[in-house]
């Protein structure tokens, strides 16, 4: 039977397919209740109940809206190019879904433990600027496509502080594939060591990557009404909602595992399985998405630049040099097999 | 199958349950629901005039300007990973190296911003 599925070509396919949605359908539902969760989180932020109609607490809400918004009659303006108009929001939604091939969820668990990993999550979230762009131009409305070059230029700023951190991280472990990030973190989390100024600027280019407020000006309500999406409806306006749902997850996900020890139990609480530690601490990092949208008013456009461009950018190459500088001068540059 | 390339097939696998999905989300729906398109609901928004004209049309340089820079700087990111994952292994010359280059990139950037081509207004 073992042999069946580490050696048959068929077997190999039917245990990938089965991890593969071992690790997709929790995404996806922690996504359903991903926007359940910001829904109450910010309603106690406002001294309102929220959602709590449908189901206990409203815990069913997720599903009614999925219902509906698959009911409802997708509109595709008359001077839209159809097919790539109907491809952009299946496109973020993709992206976002490949991302977690690669992301660890226990000691040695990955879908694909390929020992690229970083690069591969750097590649697939350079790639999500795609599904913006292809939606603005093809939706062909003023404000989808002043909402589309807003948030291309606002995500390839943070793109370029998000790698040098990256960078800076992979300087302490000597390894592009994740599972040995967090191995690296068996005694400290990354968070609390002098890489602490990264995780800081990770935080807040996370915000400004995944187009979530403050720096949500493509959408900015009140001012382009809803940005690259203006004029999806129904489900295609629904896959651009999942995909940037899914990519706030991700980027929690990310966040744990390059600085808050991944699936690493703390204080010692192994008994506690690994997937637990890194789904609570997503939770802690999607709280943190919804905290700041409940606090900080939006930022204005050329703030959004500055600090991106002239704070982030400066900082975070002087820490890679600094980090670099200081492992390569005391000699404690982590010794990994090539 | 090559062990370097089992490694990337979930990845594969990913790709097509991720695509089924999208595809069958999109098509369900256009299946599932009524449509009734007509000449009015199908116009572009743009908050109850009728559409003046097409909407690709020019922009301001700086959003090309920004694609530039981007570009320049991610190239130097794609460059310092394979530093970062041997930096152990190469020394003291292949980290003076890169910080040679980094400071002729850091130059370049100082100009960009004394140029003005970091500020919006």
């Amino acid at each position: 039977m073992r042999d069946f599925f580490t050696n048959n070509v068929l077997g190999i396919l039917l245990l990938t397919i089965a991890e593969t949605l071992a690790i997709l359908v929790p995404v996806l539902i922690g996504m359903a209740y991903s926007t359940f969760f910001e829904r109450k989180a910010l309603a106690a932020f406002q001294l309102r109940r929220g959602p709590n109609v449908v189901g206990p607490f409203g815990l069913w809400q997720p599903f009614a809206d999925a219902v509906k918004v698959f009911t409802k009659e997708t509109i595709v303006p008359a001077g839209a190019s159809r097919s790539l108009f109907l491809l952009a929001p299946m496109l973020t939604f993709v992206l976002a879904c490949l991302a977690w091939a690669v992301i660890p969820v226990n000691d040695n668990w990955a879908a694909a433990n390929i020992n690229v990993g970083i690069l591969y999550l750097f590649a697939i979230s350079s790639l999500g600027v795609y599904g913006i762009i292809i939606a603005g131009w093809a939706s062909n409305s003023k404000y989808a496509f002043l909402g589309a070059m807003r948030s291309a230029a606002q995500m390839v700023s943070y793109e370029v502080s998000i790698g040098f951190v990256l960078v800076t991280v992979m300087l302490c472990v000597g390894s592009l594939n994740l599972n040995d990030v967090v191995r690296a973190q068996s005694h400290h989390w990354f968070a609390f060591t002098l890489l602490f100024p990264m995780f800081v600027v990770f935080l807040i280019s996370m915000l400004a990557e995944t187009n979530r407020a403050p720096f949500d000006l493509p959408e900015g309500e009140s001012e382009l009404v809803a940005g690259f999406f203006v004029e999806y409806s129904a489900m295609s306006f629904a896959l651009f909602f999942l995909g940037e749902y899914t990519n706030m997850i991700m980027m929690s996900a990310l966040g744990s595992v390059l600085f808050l020890g991944g699936w690493q139990a703390p204080f010692g609480l192994t008994f506690i399985p690994g997937v637990f530690w890194l789904a609570a601490k997503i939770c802690v990092l999607m709280f943190f998405f919804f905290w700041v949208r409940a606090t900080f008013p939006r930022f204005r456009y050329d703030q959004l630049m500055r600090l991106g461009w002239k704070v982030f950018l400066p900082l975070s190459l002087l820490w890679l040099v600094l980090t670099a500088g200081y492992l390569e001068l005391t000699g404690t540059l982590p010794m990994e097999a090539l | 199958m090559q062990p370097i390339l089992a490694n990337y097939f979930p990845i594969l696998v990913f790709l097509g349950i991720a695509s089924g999905i999208a595809t069958a989300m999109i098509g369900g729906s256009l299946l599932a629901a009524r449509q009734k398109p007509y000449a009015e609901k199908l116009s572009a928004y743009e908050c109850g005039f009728e559409p003046f004209d097409d909407a690709r049309r020019r922009f301001d340089v700086r959003f090309y300007l920004v694609a530039i820079l981007f570009i320049i700087f991610d190239l130097e990111v794609a460059f310092l990973f394979p530093w970062a994952v041997s930096l152990s292994h190469i020394g003291m010359l292949g980290f003076w190296s890169m910080m040679a280059f980094l400071a002729v990139l850091t130059v370049g950037f100082i100009y960009e911003w004394r140029k003005g081509a970091l500020d919006w207004e």
